[in-house]
């Protein structure tokens, strides 16, 4: 391990972020978006159904959305650096690739787990309220393991593709349905066979069941399982991201 | 003594064969000029040289290592310009310069040291904390200049450093490197398209053209060989008079898009 490496990597990925003023305007737009519209939009019909409010249920949800957008995206943005050359200066530089690939790992994980953070003092700000207070610190913890699996996803990925065309596909048929599938919007009980299913095999199904269960004390599954997956899938997508990350060649 | 050492290098990419077999040598601190019209192999040769494109076949030894193998040896050994653009838009001129700093090892009292000295040498001191987003094309490849220099590698690699700059800088950088190449006995390997540059500042030539080396020396002999009065003819006789088209990589059809996409 290199730590200046990984420190000089990591610092790039926050000052890159809070630089781009658009991309953080952008990326607090949209959770706001889904509580304000789903959130008291779907109250009172989810009440009706006896599930409670639905403010509570879905805050977990949207911030669990925000942090794999901003998760995979910081992990896809090797492309712009492919693109933009800088990867170039990155790759030839004397140290080993797997700390380059963890340094902008951490860093990435790092702002999708402030963005998280964020979203969810807006989710209290729009009425949201955890029922354990002492559990938060738990959540935060969470928020960073689900963003730092995604990053590293994001990074195996984009360590595949050569330009920008692969980057729609991966929005519109891996983080969409990730998160659409991940039970961030509905319970999981209950559901067809086969949508239960596929939430099963979503990773972010267990970040959020674990969010819930810490913040709102209602889960699906127990949450030592979840965060037992949710390490074990962060562990091996940052290896498989480093072995691809090592691979690249220009 | 040789430092780099090329014997039948080869690489093919899907169906058409970049680098066809070719061999030379680069002496220790020796001043080398790689020629050759667009397209003929030179930047591909350079990317294997530097670790960044295994070959399909053939060897290669740069500082006593193989860059497939020893990849960090010999990262450690080198130091480049690039071709195209390769600095962070989104960092200013001074955290171009600290990051690389830092990658390579530099120790903080030297680094700052040198980043100021450099900064100063390509006439960026002024700019140093604004976003190299906002520079001029002549701007930024002053700073990747400047980059270039700063951690003082054993083998420098230049592709084509003078493409956009003026015959100020451009002199002004010459004799950096010539004294660079004298004082630390720095091996320099470069590629232009400005003969006259390479036949004053180099001490050997090889030119490719179509993936093979089609001669090489120095730029006497070149001259000789081809009975011509400049390096420039030498070279027209060498490698005919047709103009050469490049393949556009996907990083310029995606520098085009985003271009558009920023207006």
């Amino acid at each position: 391990m290199h730590m200046n490496t990984i420190y000089i990597l990591w610092l790039r990925q926050l000052k890159r972020y809070f630089r781009s003023r658009s991309r953080m305007i952008g990326s607090l737009g949209q959770p706001i978006l889904f509580l304000l519209a789903l959130g008291y939009g779907f109250g009172p019909v989810f009440q009706k159904a006896g599930q409670g409010n639905y403010l509570e249920f879905l805050a977990p949800g949207v911030i669990g959305m925000s942090i794999i957008f901003t998760a995979i995206f910081s992990g896809i943005e090797i492309i712009w650096d492919r693109q933009f050359g800088f990867l170039k200066e990155t790759l030839v530089a004397p140290v080993s690739r797997l700390n380059i690939m963890i340094g902008r790992t951490i860093g990435g994980a790092t702002v999708a787990t402030g963005q998280g953070v964020i979203v969810f003092f807006i989710a209290m700000i729009a009425g949201f309220r955890p029922v354990n207070y002492y559990m938060i610190p738990m959540a935060f913890l969470v928020m960073a393991l689900i963003a730092l699996l995604f990053t590293a996803l994001g990074t195996a990925i984009a360590s595949r593709l050569e330009d920008f065309q692969g980057f729609q596909l991966i929005m519109n048929f891996l983080v969409m349905p990730l998160f659409f599938l991940s039970g961030a919007l509905f319970p999981l009980t209950g559901l067809p066979k086969a949508i239960a299913i596929i939430t099963r095999i979503d990773p972010l199904t267990y970040g959020i069941d674990a969010l819930r269960g810490f913040l709102i004390s209602v889960s699906y599954y127990s949450m030592t399982f979840d965060i037992i997956i949710l390490s074990a899938l962060t562990a091996l997508f940052l290896l498989v991201g480093s072995y691809l990350f090592s691979k690249i060649q220009i | 003594m040789n430092i780099i050492e090329v014997k039948n290098l080869t690489k093919k990419f899907d169906d058409i064969t970049a680098v066809n077999g070719i061999s030379f040598d680069v002496k220790k601190g020796e001043i080398f000029a790689f020629l050759g019209p667009n397209g003929a192999g030179k930047s591909t040769t350079i990317k294997m040289l530097i670790t960044l494109l295994d070959p399909t076949a053939g060897s290669i030894m740069v500082n006593g290592y193989n860059p497939e193998k020893d990849s960090n040896d010999v990262r450690r050994s080198i130091g480049i310009i690039f071709q195209d653009p390769s600095l962070d838009d989104e960092l200013t001129a001074w955290e171009n310069l600290e990051f690389h700093g830092v990658l390579y090892g530099v120790p903080k009292k030297i680094r700052r040291e040198r980043i100021e000295q450099l900064l100063s040498f390509v006439e960026l001191t002024d700019r140093r904390d604004d976003l190299v987003k906002e520079f001029s094309g002549g701007m930024k490849r002053r700073l990747e200049i400047a980059r270039g220099l700063l951690h003082h590698p054993k083998i420098l690699f230049l592709d084509e450093p003078t493409l956009g700059l003026d015959p100020q800088t451009r002199n002004h950088m010459w004799s950096y490197l010539q004294d660079l190449n004298s004082k630390e006995g720095t091996t320099i390997f470069f590629t232009t398209h400005y003969m006259e540059e390479a036949e004053k500042i180099a001490r050997r030539i090889a030119i490719i053209d179509h993936g093979k080396i089609i001669s090489s020396g120095s730029s006497e002999e070149l001259k000789k060989e081809t009975n011509s009065a400049s390096l420039e003819e030498a070279f027209l006789a060498l490698t005919g008079k047709t103009i050469r088209d490049e393949a556009a990589g996907p990083q310029d059809q995606m520098r085009m898009r985003r271009q558009a996409w920023r207006r």
